[in-house]
């Protein structure tokens, strides 16, 4: 074979693109997903309306009928304004959890394999689908805004407020749509992850503080909570959007407990993820 | 000098103590178009996925321009593109923003990504329907973005499982005639799998037929013709020398069964 032919290789194959490069087009790559998610909630939003009927009726209904009758303690605040918070965490919990079954339908319609296929890390392809639900966060957080607005809710409307409500939500979005993402990986069918998702997501809003304080409750119980991250979503939103309301933990430690458990549950379904298309 | 751009070497993979594909070593060939026969369940995806990374081999080696499918595979994804046996696109998005998020996940450098997507999109004859839904998209359509999709990073290597499965016979010519301008266009390997023996025989410089998990045959189609030794030897009788009685058997309930689904996926 002449010398020619080996330095003239029949077809270039790329160079590998460096570390600085690929942290790039990761971030890149992160806010596609998002964007992706954007696209489909634009072309479809009856969803996102619809969803604004459950934080109405616990609102509404439940909230009201409990104001009334003063059942409830809740210190210097309203059992409104305790509960509004409460609520709007509850909304982003049941938002997420709906990841696993959006990811589950994905599976059926071959999506996750044509990410898994393309050079997206998987830490970014379970990022961005965990981040997209913060998207359907968002807009459920306008609506229980609105919604306590309308019932004379006083709200703190702080610039320190928003930005941090918007955090806790991003945190919070995250965490259950990567716990919901992670019962998909493993159970794999619609079937089986309804009645998972269904037995998991009562348990974790009733052993939390969402609806009341966790002082009227049986010692066990509380111990539960306390391992229960809806409690520190529902801890951080409270503080941050109630005037005058008291915390069991400081914001700031709120939302650093939700990061950290955040982002360790996204490193365990980027591990899962991959058999989605096995 | 590079002579394939793809290559394997004892590839096996294990499902429990089914071994679905058996100590499988082949090389394709740059710009070659190479054929996967045999009948169902003999192994032809588990292959697929273990070239696209999908699926890890229990042992032996694969690799893709180079690249080690199982110590590079970020690298070797940014080579190959896959068109899946089964349909695979989103119904609530247009056939633009498919294209838009993978060329954007393959990062396409922004300046070249319109240009790439109309592109595509004309290559495959999808540019009126470009701004529709996908769900409202016939199934001729769906293979065709697909196969959009998977060509817009100028991949080295291109998978195809099934690419014509249910198509309408103008459809399955639409999607012949692409394979073969892809090919000529950017040098483009394919390595595909069919149920069609015209299909393999007018399509792929050679074909492997697997059987069992093993490759029991690999060449021209007309040299495996003619090392039957008859005169009017087809591709179909090759398939039946190698790959024995189950040709007939089974094939057209998972077929079939597949096809609808196909259609019903759209929704
Ligand atoms: N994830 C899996 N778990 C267990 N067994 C599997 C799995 N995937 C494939 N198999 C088995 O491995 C064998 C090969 O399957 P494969 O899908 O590769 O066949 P194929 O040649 O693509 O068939 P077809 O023509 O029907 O598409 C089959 O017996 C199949 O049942
Ligand atoms: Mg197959």
């Amino acid at each position: 074979m002449p010398p020619s032919a080996v330095s003239e290789p029949v077809v270039r194959f790329p160079a590998d693109p460096g570390v600085g490069s690929a942290i790039r087009g990761a971030f890149g790559q992160l806010t596609t997903v998002v964007a992706y998610e954007a696209r489909k909630l634009a072309h479809d939003p009856t969803e996102l309306l619809l969803r604004a009927v459950q934080p109405a009726l616990w609102l509404v209904v439940f909230g009201s009928v409990f104001t009334k009758v003063h059942a409830i303690p809740t210190g210097s605040l309203t059992y409104l304004q305790f509960l509004t918070p409460g609520i709007l965490a509850q909304s982003v919990l049941f938002v997420a959890i709906f990841y696993g079954i959006a990811t589950i339908r994905e599976r059926e319609l071959g999506i996750v394999t044509k990410f898994l296929v393309s050079p997206t890390p998987r830490v970014v392809l379970v990022g961005g689908r965990t981040l997209s639900a913060s998207l359907r966060g968002f807009s459920q957080a306008v609506i229980v805004f609105l919604l306590a607005l309308a019932l004379g809710v006083t709200l703190d409307w702080s610039v320190v407020t928003v930005v941090g409500v918007f955090l806790a939500i991003i945190l919070g979005s995250a965490l259950f749509a990567a716990l919901s993402m992670i019962i998909a990986s493993l159970v794999k069918t619609q079937e089986r992850f309804l009645g998972i998702g269904q037995l998991m997501t009562m348990p974790l809003f009733f052993a939390s503080n969402a609806i009341y304080p966790i002082s009227i409750m049986p010692a066990w119980l509380r111990a539960v909570t306390y391992v229960n991250p809806l409690t520190y979503l529902v801890d951080a939103l409270r503080q941050l959007m109630i005037p005058g309301a008291g915390g069991m933990f400081p914001a700031g430690v709120d939302l650093g407990v939700l990061a950290a458990v955040a982002l360790m549950l996204i490193w365990v379904e980027s591990r899962l993820y991959p058999r989605m298309a096995q | 000098m590079i002579d394939s751009v793809l290559e394997t070497n004892e590839l096996t993979r294990e499902f429990g103590r089914l071994t679905a594909v058996d100590r499988v070593s082949f090389a394709v060939r740059p710009g070659e178009v190479f054929g996967l026969l045999g009948p169902n369940g003999a192994g032809k995806t588990t292959t697929i996925k273990m070239l696209t990374t999908l699926l890890p081999p229990t042992s032996g080696e694969a690799r893709v321009a180079q690249f080690d499918v199982r110590r590079q595979p970020n690298q070797a994804r940014r080579v190959i593109g896959y068109v899946p046996q089964l349909i695979s696109v989103d119904g609530q998005v247009t056939g633009y923003e498919n294209l838009w998020v993978f060329a954007r996940l393959y990062r396409i450098p922004h300046e070249e990504r319109e240009a790439r997507i109309r592109e595509a999109l004309e290559f495959m004859g999808l540019t009126a329907f470009r701004d529709v839904l996908v769900k409202n998209y016939s199934g001729g359509m769906i293979r065709r973005l697909e196969i959009a999709q998977a060509m817009m990073h100028r991949p080295h290597v291109l998978f195809m499982d099934e690419p014509t499965v249910g198509l309408d016979p103008l459809a399955r010519d639409a999607v012949w005639a692409q394979i073969e301008l892809l090919r000529r266009t950017y040098g483009t390997s394919v390595v595909l799998t069919t149920h069609y023996m015209e299909e393999a025989d007018h399509l792929c410089d050679r074909v492997g037929i697997l059987h069992r998990g093993r490759l029991v045959a690999l060449d021209t189609p007309a040299a495996l013709k003619a090392s039957l030794g008859r005169v009017d030897g087809s591709l179909e009788d090759v398939f039946v020398h190698y790959a024995g009685e189950e040709v007939e058997l089974g094939g057209a309930y998972r077929e079939a069964g597949r096809t609808r689904r196909a259609a019903v996926r759209r929704q």
